[in-house]
């Protein structure tokens, strides 16, 4: 974590070393304090922490699209904020075009915001209801000091209206969000992303409040803007389905760690995890003569504030030994492992 | 005869200005005890307005008519006086967010015990001793009926919750999207639960969801509901190889399936507008296979298979030919 602005990550596109991934993120941790009440203050009780993100490590490469995927409380969304700069790590690195972005201090953070956009989950949320799509877009160019003139930036609006995929762009601009559909929303704001020409997408849920029938235009959207080739996206995403059909890799979290990463089609057909494994069997099929075998694990992902010691996952594995609650099982090629790249954190393969 | 009769409901809602939003059109669907029934759709196409008109639930400014019958008795004819008598008792509702159903100043047995004694069927200690024996049924520990919904977890009141809908032993339950704010695997197992009560209860189930998959897996039968109608019912098995109306096809199509191949498509434009009358098929501007009548005739519920039925004038000239 420099003190200084890291020149290197904010060079041109043209400009970036070669080889030097998008986005590094090593051994990240993110803890947070556990709220004490006066009392418990006064009487000096222990201090907690709750490891949201507690050693995560991963790539991703322009043109890619990874989706980290688990369950409320896996420390998904912590990993984007920490990445976004919203959350301070206690440790690891986060690189973007090979400088460390980790912990750095908001001014220093605020020129990278241009090349790290992140787009929500509920765009009836995030768009301000008082502005039009126009004052919407506009705004991040305006704090980014993009475009000279009201004209310059007119010109990009349109463009990057257009980009999103609402086409013609003049017929949006005077709208207020409440004229839009839900994945007119989502568009627009994938538009105020799009307009300060991002390298990194992190997309957290983006059509999980969305209707079935757009969820796959705003997709197909993310999809494909990075094969552009430019932007990477990190989805993340609790939809194991979504993440199979759009993302290259699927990064499955648990309590705070990876506990398997591979290419998305190898993790969904030879998943090595058995927590990965459980996961897949409650996905609903939508053929009806298609009848899962649902492998229900007892109850809910438990309290990241009291990890259990070993691995993680033992309390809940149904094939859980000895030697897993002793032992933290580290992300590791399996031995029997078809794919060169298909890792899983599990003493058992 | 049915356990449950809907024949030609209709809700509207008053809006200010004198205008209606005309918000269910006619729906017409019957159901056996222990069946599990499915009711898919888009947002706004009138799904949750159907079942809260079953349960007697909708605001004052709605006005219902049609025939609800249960066991043959009629529930809307009598008003709320009648609908009283009805509810919980008959036919119960599990909402979406379990959080806001559950009162949070009261404690979950408390809540569970209510309804017990308003339909006079246990009170008092009888009622907590019954509140306890749900609780288990539902898989919480009875001796958590003492504690406060905040306490619980998301899933645990969901779980709550319905121990609280089948406290009256009623024959019908209607759930409103109960897994949708849920994890995956808690999902699957409300989901478990719900089909494992409804095949030892003998209880009907009417699971309203927007997400196919569930109710694939769940329901023996569904309605698709479009702009406040049924556009097509039948057999899911049927509705998924054999979709006769464009939109359930569609749906289908723009639903990812964890090892599908295929590409998903997204629906183009919106559901329409309720606030105004239609002229012709309200999914015509969606839809891939228009015809000339499509603009001016009103395509109506046709049988189209084995207990199966479809509104789609496409549908109707293929089967011609």
């Amino acid at each position: 974590m420099s003190g200084t602005v890291p020149e290197s990550a904010v060079l041109a596109a043209g400009e970036r070393a070669a080889g030097v991934p998008l986005l590094e993120v090593e051994d990240l941790v993110t803890h947070y304090p556990v709220r004490r009440g006066l009392t418990e203050r006064v009487t000096r009780q222990p201090k907690f922490w709750v490891h949201a993100v507690d050693g995560v490590s991963f790539t991703l490469a322009r043109g890619e699209m990874l989706a980290l995927v688990g369950e409320s409380g896996c420390g998904k969304t912590t990993t984007a904020q920490t990445i976004l700069g919203m959350v301070a790590p206690v440790s690891g690195a986060v690189r973007l075009n090979g400088a460390d972005i980790a912990g750095l201090p908001e001014r220093q953070m605020r020129p990278l915001r241009r090349q790290l956009q992140m787009i929500y989950q509920d765009p009836y949320e995030s768009l301000d209801p008082r502005f039009r799509v126009e004052a919407t877009v506009e705004e991040p160019m305006l704090v980014h000091g993009i475009g000279k003139s009201q004209a310059e930036r007119r010109e990009l609006i349109v463009a990057a209206l257009e980009r999103a995929g609402l086409s013609p762009a003049e017929a949006y601009v005077d709208r207020y969000p409440h004229e839009l559909s839900g994945g007119q929303r989502q568009r627009v704001a994938i538009a105020a992303s799009l307009v300060l020409g991002p390298d990194l997408l992190l997309a957290d849920e983006p059509v999980s409040m969305l209707d079935v029938s757009v969820r796959a235009g705003v997709l197909s959207l993310l999809d494909g803007l990075r094969r552009d080739g430019r932007m990477g996206i990190l989805m993340i995403t609790h939809d194991l389905s979504t993440a199979a059909h759009f993302a290259d890799r699927i990064a499955v979290m648990y309590l705070g760690r990876i506990v398997e990463h591979g290419p998305a089609r190898h993790v969904v057909r030879h998943p090595q995890h058995p927590y990965t494994k459980a996961l897949l069997s409650v996905v609903p099929a939508r053929d009806p003569r298609v009848r899962s075998a649902p492998q229900l694990l007892s109850g809910e992902t438990p309290n990241p504030v009291y990890v259990p010691p070993g691995c993680r996952f033992h309390p809940r594995c149904p094939l859980a030994e000895d030697r897993c609650r002793a032992e933290d099982p580290a992300l590791v090629l399996p031995a029997g492992s078809t794919s060169p790249s298909h890792q899983a954190a599990c003493l058992l393969v | 005869m049915s356990l449950l009769e809907v024949s030609n409901l209709h809700v509207w809602f008053d809006l200010p200005q004198g205008r209606q939003v005309h918000a269910v059109q006619g729906v017409s669907f019957g159901l056996d005890p222990g069946e599990r029934f499915g009711l898919v759709g888009e947002s706004g196409c009138g799904k949750t307005t159907t079942i809260l008109a079953l349960m007697g639930l909708l605001p004052p400014t709605a006005s219902v008519s049609g025939e609800v019958l249960i066991d043959g008795r009629s529930i809307l004819a009598g008003g709320e006086d009648l609908a009283r008598g009805y509810r919980w008792k008959d036919i119960a509702m599990v909402f979406q967010g379990a959080m806001n159903a559950l009162n949070p100043v009261k404690t979950v047995g408390w809540q569970i015990a209510e309804p017990m004694a308003f339909h006079g069927i246990a009170q008092g200690a009888a009622a907590r001793h019954r509140a306890g024996e749900l609780l288990e049924m539902v898989g919480i520990p009875a001796g958590a009926a003492g504690r406060y919904p905040h306490e619980f977890s998301g899933g645990m009141r969901q779980r709550a919750s319905i121990a609280m809908a089948l406290a009256c032993q009623p024959k019908i339950l209607l759930a409103d999207e109960p897994t949708t704010a849920l994890d995956v695997m808690v999902q699957a197992q409300i989901l478990d639960l719900l089909t494992r009560l409804s095949s030892e209860l003998g209880l009907a189930l009417v699971l309203v969801t927007h997400d196919l998959p569930v109710v694939a897996q769940t329901c023996g039968r569904a309605a698709v509901m479009y702009a406040g109608e049924i556009v097509e019912c039948g057999p899911m098995e049927t509705l998924f190889h054999q979709p006769r109306h464009p939109y359930t096809r569609l749906l289908f199509a723009a639903t990812p399936d964890l090892y599908g191949a295929e590409e998903v498509v997204s629906i183009p434009g919106a559901p329409p507008r309720l606030d105004r009358a239609m002229a012709g098929c309200p999914f015509r501007p969606r839809c891939d296979v228009v015809l000339d009548r499509c603009a001016d005739e009103h395509p109506l519920l046709r049988l189209v298979g084995l207990g199966h039925e479809a509104a789609c004038h496409h549908t109707e000239m293929v089967s011609a030919t």
